[in-house]
């Protein structure tokens, strides 16, 4: 029998709940437990409710595995089109998917926690400041059009990047104004756009994080974004619209900005 | 990469599971687990040789499911709420003990907790890969997998004292 008067911790005792003892020491605990009944009471329990957990996702685990998650199909998926987030648009723009954190995964798997993709931070703000300002109806924007000049300069000043209202007209989209707004570490850029029918349309700027990226598409209620990162700014496009329609939009503005900065 | 498919798939069925009761929905469970077997094959090269496959993979996944999070209640979604006050499925109702559904009552967990209780109780990760898969030291699981089965033995009577008095 082993000596029943060496000390058992709350550690060991957990150990003895997955099983993971080995014979001499089990055999401590089991002679621990036998002397002190509430405690055997307490272990027991947090036993039977550990067993009670797995057999509950049993089930679960004996499922086949459905064909979106076998290796081929997703092998087979992968650069071509994702079935959410990355769209074919990366290849129709001709720029990279570039992991901003791949050299996290170098270092094996110490780190807390993954960074959020900065694609994925820039169309939340994008959407955040559409939700805000496109129901706006006294105020949707802080500079109007009529002082267009002034407005981009401001706005490229404090953006430190030149900014540029991309021509929307032949999507029918014609250009209201703008704001400023604060976005991530510094300062973020909102044109807003509408159409003939009072849809309205925003172009969201600011710098970010990040290399260059494929377009992510995010859907949000009623607002469909597309957003990107190029050249250390991220950029976004928000509308009413179907992915369809707001695709060629987005690459207008891709073009735009490619073009000017 | 010709080994990525033999290695990650014998694993997709504790992903599944870890993902199923973690996020508490087949469907987003499935997207969580999609996500995270991309992700291993787009770093395949970088992982590390030495390094466990599984724990990598748990880690993955783990990860995103707490950005995720982050983000729905940046939005101001919080499901687990809702999850937490509808009834309990009875699905251990013939053991007359245990009414409520486990994987409920877990959900009312802190993540962390929840999260050490399904890697070491149920996926078998040894404590160490459990501690780098959080991020924290051994010592710290052991404290928490002990807190967390705390919580949940309580939260369980607690369930269980009220149905009885509902009975009387």
């Amino acid at each position: 029998m082993t000596d029943r008067n060496l000390p058992i911790g709350e550690d060991e005792l957990q150990a003895f709940v997955d099983e993971r003892l080995d014979g001499e020491r089990r055999a401590a605990v089991e002679a621990h437990l036998a002397a002190h009944p509430d405690l055997a009471e307490r272990i027991g329990t947090e036993r039977r409710q550990r067993a009670m957990l797995r057999s509950r996702l049993d089930a679960k685990f004996a499922e086949p595995i459905p064909a979106r998650l076998r290796i081929a199909n997703l092998r087979a998926t992968r650069r071509t089109s994702r079935a959410r987030g990355w769209t074919s648009a990366a290849a129709a723009v001709a720029i990279f998917v570039c992991g901003a954190t791949a050299g996290w995964f170098a270092n094996g798997i110490a780190p807390a926690s993954l960074p959020i993709a900065p694609t994925a931070s820039v169309a939340h703000g994008a959407q955040a400041a559409y939700r805000t300002f496109v129901v706006e109806v006294a105020h949707p924007v802080e500079v109007g059009v009529q002082q267009e000049a002034h407005l981009l300069q401001w706005l490229s000043k404090r953006l430190g990047r030149k900014l540029a209202a991309p021509d929307l007209s032949s999507f029918g989209y014609r250009l209201m104004g703008g704001r400023l707004l604060p976005g991530g570490s510094g300062a973020a850029a909102q044109l807003m756009y509408d159409d003939a029918s009072g849809r309205r349309l925003t172009i969201y700027v600011r710098a970010t994080e990040g290399t260059e990226t494929a377009f992510r598409f995010q859907r949000e209620g009623e607002a469909s974004t597309f957003a990107w990162i190029d050249q250390g700014f991220g950029f976004a496009v928000t509308a009413p619209a179907s992915r369809e329609e707001l695709l060629p939009i987005a690459e207008a503005v891709y073009r735009g900005f490619d073009g000017k900065s | 990469m010709a080994d990525a498919e033999a290695l990650l798939e014998p694993l997709i069925p504790a992903l599944r599971r870890y993902a199923y009761a973690l996020v508490r929905d087949h469907d987003a469970a499935d997207d969580l687990v999609q996500d995270t077997l991309e992700r291993a094959l787009s770093r395949w090269s970088l992982r590390r040789s030495d390094g466990d496959l599984r724990a990598w993979l748990f880690t993955i996944l783990r990860n995103l499911h707490v950005s995720a999070r982050r983000q729905g209640q940046r939005r101001g979604m919080h499901v687990e709420l809702d999850e937490a006050t509808s009834p309990s499925t009875r699905a251990q109702q013939e053991s007359g003990l245990e009414l409520q559904d486990i994987l409920t009552t877990l959900d009312q967990l802190p993540e962390d907790q929840k999260s050490l209780l399904l890697l070491v109780g149920v996926e078998d990760l040894s404590y160490d890969d459990a501690a780098k898969i959080m991020g924290v030291p051994t010592g710290t699981v052991m404290s928490r997998l002990a807190r967390g089965r705390q919580k949940l033995r309580a939260l369980l009577e607690t369930g269980r004292t009220t149905l009885l008095r509902r009975v009387k």
